[in-house]
């Protein structure tokens, strides 16, 4: 019995035991993977590199945005004065406290605190409502000053000017609202994680997707970071 | 638990083929389900396939304009230019950009790993249908009245001049899901080249196709999300005119070149590193000689991944840029032939006294060292700035890409395809098919494209419909040679398909391990089973060890670490009752 494994039987007896290997472990274990551990660190890096290709999709704006305020930097000046810089800091605060309450949310599944994670992301997403709810405010405003890109900019103010007064609005909407989207995505993503955690999917042994969500919500709130002062604070 | 006992899954454990890949399960919706990496990698193979003659179409219809100076086949110079826009662009995304690494690269990136899959499968799924989309809407502009912008999509040309306004949008919106694509496949294989290699598999055991495959993922997640907001951003200045590209309200259109260029430079090394990845396989396989420089050539693919950031300008030297700008970048372009040449050299070093076996992979490799190598120098000319402004968008241009995008990436495709085939469908093609398969699309290919870099150097210009103007006529000879070769290409193209498709049927079954080949895929039965490994593989030896090929069998010999893990494995085997495993 040199060779045990017959040649008749080899590969399927030996794959059976495998698969039988593979049921005693935690039901969130894919097949392909060893253990819980190597499924996280694997999720974890796939997370890091989609968030820089969000980054580098961002990144095509940010550079728009800072060749044109070179060219235009008068109108750049003019124009960020019609933002409402008290709008975009309680803004600034919401987001915020909401990456806080997420980490928390992380935190206190961590400690098997169920509940208690589901308020917080409970908060998080309402947090994420207030922020919607001022930029809604934000947009009418704007709207209802003319204050838009292309043909349906109609501020005289403004207009009689700079001959292109629009382009800074141009990059105020596309920027923030690419930005309001992901923050509607993170919602979607949080809401299902609270859905999903209410009924006792995570555990401490296992909170994979809660991080990986924690994550990306640090994500939109960082760009906020950044288009906040370039906005709303230009010198 | 933890005497999972890792072996190979080596000759005692291969026996009778379990059911294969593409057996088990059955039915349709089992394949457009799977998240099988095989199945997946052979969706793709069959999608890529089908851009590949769709492109080609349009190919065949430009060239038979060409053949006369003036408007003869198309109806319209507007026709004409919808050809070339839906050519260029179809090949380009929908073909050479997912080629190789979504389809050969997913059916054994996680095989020779020696892992049971990718990280995340259902992410590999999702890119697929990404493309499917993607194609989808490019379909959709053509059926919307077609698109005249070249598949570069300048502007002013996608947001103001091509008549079609819906059909750009279609386009760019395609596009852009093309690109998510592109990205969900390279996040993909990074996570699983980090996180999935099986015991003894360092990253300097890994088959130098895996280096070239991790490179070219790098630049798929770091280039194409630029791509993606400067699509977004043409679609919306088009519909709603914003004012960022176009300079009638206040945008710059070569702020467009610049972004476009950043993604797209980079791209053209998405499509030519998993072709050199693949020349690196055939070249030590068929010559079953040991890789000469290993660590040189892994590494030049990491060098021309980062020099390829730097070098975007040399698209643009007639667009105004400043002279320094050109003068520095043109200078970064020259240090992409350094990377570039040490692969070239360290291959032909490896060609060097090997047992040189001239089957069709090979013969497409060496197909590609002499038609690469030119498509790359002719590179050089182009990035030499006094020389560009003479050849820009002429035929030199058209010539140089062709040389490096067909004659590079299409043949190691083409070579990469005839390797893998016998363990993708378990099957064999005809030998002497192939190698006349081989001979009609490399001899066409020099046929149809060397004549274009006499023109070009001549004064040709590229995206011509007519060239009935004064001084343009002479060039009709020269075209008609390029048009005759374009037939033998098509025939050609035609001639593989059919073999290959004909030996899934026919064709004589294929060993495990036909090459004697040392990489993990050679490993498993020809075609695989549904999973991978029957236990998590152990390796101890690099991948181009021939001598641990034991002649008498074919197969690779398990060292003696293996031995001992796979006798605890049989013995595990043989009473299935009698596991400690479930008593948790
Ligand atoms: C069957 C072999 C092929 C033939 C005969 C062929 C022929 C042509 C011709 C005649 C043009 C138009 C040149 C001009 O007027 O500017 C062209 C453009 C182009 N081809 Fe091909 N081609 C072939 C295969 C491919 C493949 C496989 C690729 C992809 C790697 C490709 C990529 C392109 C690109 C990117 C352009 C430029 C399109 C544009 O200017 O927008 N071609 N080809
Ligand atoms: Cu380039």
């Amino acid at each position: 019995m040199s060779a045990p494994v017959a040649q008749t039987t080899g590969t399927a007896a030996v794959a059976e035991a495998a698969a039988e290997h593979h049921q005693g472990h935690h039901p969130a274990l894919q097949h392909h993977f060893e253990n819980l551990e190597q499924q996280a660190d694997a999720a974890t890096l796939a997370m890091w590199l989609f968030l820089v290709t969000e980054i580098l999709l961002f990144g095509g704006l940010f550079v728009g945005f800072a060749i044109y305020q070179t060219w235009y930097p008068e109108l750049w000046h003019a124009a960020h004065k019609k933002l409402d810089p008290v709008l975009g800091t309680v803004n600034t605060v919401v987001l915020l406290v909401s990456s806080f309450t997420v980490a928390y949310a992380i935190r206190m599944a961590q400690l098997g605190k169920q509940r208690a994670t589901s308020w917080l992301l409970g908060a998080t997403i309402a947090l994420a409502g207030v922020f919607l709810v001022v930029k809604y405010f934000e947009y009418s405003h704007k709207i209802h000053e003319g204050l838009l890109p292309g043909a349906a900019f109609s501020h005289a103010e403004l207009a009689a000017q700079f001959s292109n007064a629009h382009v800074f609005f141009s990059f105020y909407f596309l920027m923030t609202g690419l930005h309001g989207l992901h923050v509607l995505a993170g919602m979607i993503v949080l809401g299902g994680l609270l859905w999903k955690n209410a009924r006792g999917a995570y555990s401490p042994e296992y909170f994979t997707p809660l991080e990986m969500g924690g994550l990306y919500w640090h994500l939109v709130d960082i760009i906020w970071i950044f288009l906040f002062p370039l906005f709303y604070l230009i010198k | 638990m933890t005497t999972e006992a890792p072996a190979p899954a080596t000759a005692e454990l291969r026996g009778e083929p379990a059911p294969s890949y593409l057996q088990e399960p059955r039915g349709l919706w089992s394949w457009l389900t799977t998240l099988d990496h095989k199945r997946i990698g052979i969706l793709y193979l069959i999608s890529v396939t089908a851009a590949l003659f769709v492109g080609g179409l349009f190919a065949m219809l430009i060239r038979l304009e060409l053949i006369s100076p003036e408007l003869s086949f198309f109806s319209s110079t507007l026709a004409y230019n919808q050809a070339f826009t839906l050519h260029g662009a179809i090949m380009v995304f929908m073909f050479v950009i997912p080629g190789i690494p979504a389809a050969l690269g997913n059916f054994v990136l996680p095989l020779m790993l020696g892992a049971q899959d990718v990280a995340l499968p259902r992410l590999n799924l999702a890119s697929w249908y990404f493309w499917l989309a993607g194609s989808a809407l490019m379909i959709g502009a053509i059926l919307a009245g077609g698109i005249d912008t070249g598949w570069t999509f300048y502007i002013p040309y996608s947001s103001t001049y091509s008549r079609e306004g819906d059909a750009v949008l279609l386009a760019l919106g395609g596009v852009f899901i093309l690109g998510f694509s592109s990205i969900f496949t390279g996040l993909n294989f990074v996570v699983t080249m980090h996180k999935l290699r099986c015991r003894g598999m360092g990253w300097f055991r890994m088959p130098l196709f895996l280096w070239a495959i991790y490179a070219t993922a790098l630049l798929q997640i770091v280039a194409t999300p630029v791509l993606g907001i400067t699509l977004a951003l043409a679609m919306v200045e088009r519909a709603f005119g914003v004012g960022i590209f176009r300079p009638e309200l206040g945008g710059d259109p070569v702020l467009f070149q610049h972004f476009f260029w950043f993604y797209s430079h980079p791209a053209v090394y998405i499509m030519i590193l998993p072709a050199m990845g693949v020349i690196s396989e055939l070249i030590a396989v068929h010559s079953h000689k040991k890789i000469f420089g290993y660590r040189a050539i892994a590494f030049s693919s990491l060098a021309i991944a980062l020099i390829s950031f730097l070098v975007w300008g040399h698209h643009m030297f007639t667009s105004g840029q400043s002279q320094v700008a050109g003068a520095v970048f043109s200078f970064l372009t020259f240090l992409v032939a350094i990377p570039t040449a040490i692969k070239a050299v360290n291959w032909v070093a490896t060609l060097y006294k090997g047992q040189i076996a001239l089957r069709t992979p090979m013969l497409y490799a060496l197909g590609f060292l002499f038609v690469f190598i030119v498509g790359g120098l002719t590179g050089i000319f182009l990035a030499t700035v006094s020389i560009n402004l003479h050849l820009h968008d002429t035929y030199f241009v058209v010539a140089h890409f062709h040389y490096v995008m067909v004659g590079g990436t299409v043949m190691a495709f083409l070579g990469g395809l005839h390797h893998w085939w016998p363990k993708m469908f378990g099957r064999m093609y005809n030998e002497r098919a192939a190698k006349l398969g081989w001979l009609l699309v490399v001899g066409g290919f020099i046929w149809t494209f060397l004549p274009q870099f006499i023109m070009g150097s001549r004064g040709m210009p590229r995206r011509y419909a007519t060239y009935n103007m004064e001084g343009l006529e002479v060039h009709q000879p020269l075209h008609l040679m390029s048009s005759l070769g374009a037939w033998v290409i098509g025939a050609g193209m035609v001639w593989t398909l059919c073999y290959l498709v004909y030996s899934i049927f026919k064709g004589r079954r294929a060993e495990v391990n036909p090459w004697r080949a040392v990489s993990l895929e050679w490993d498993v039965p020809s075609p695989p089973a549904t999973h991978n490994f029957p236990i998590d593989p152990h390796v101890d030896f690099g991948p181009y060890d021939f001598e641990r090929i034991d002649e008498a069998t074919g197969l690779i010999r398990p060292g003696p670490e293996s031995q001992r893990l796979l006798a605890a494995a049989a013995v595990k085997t043989l009473p299935p009752g009698a596991e400690e495993e479930n008593s948790g």
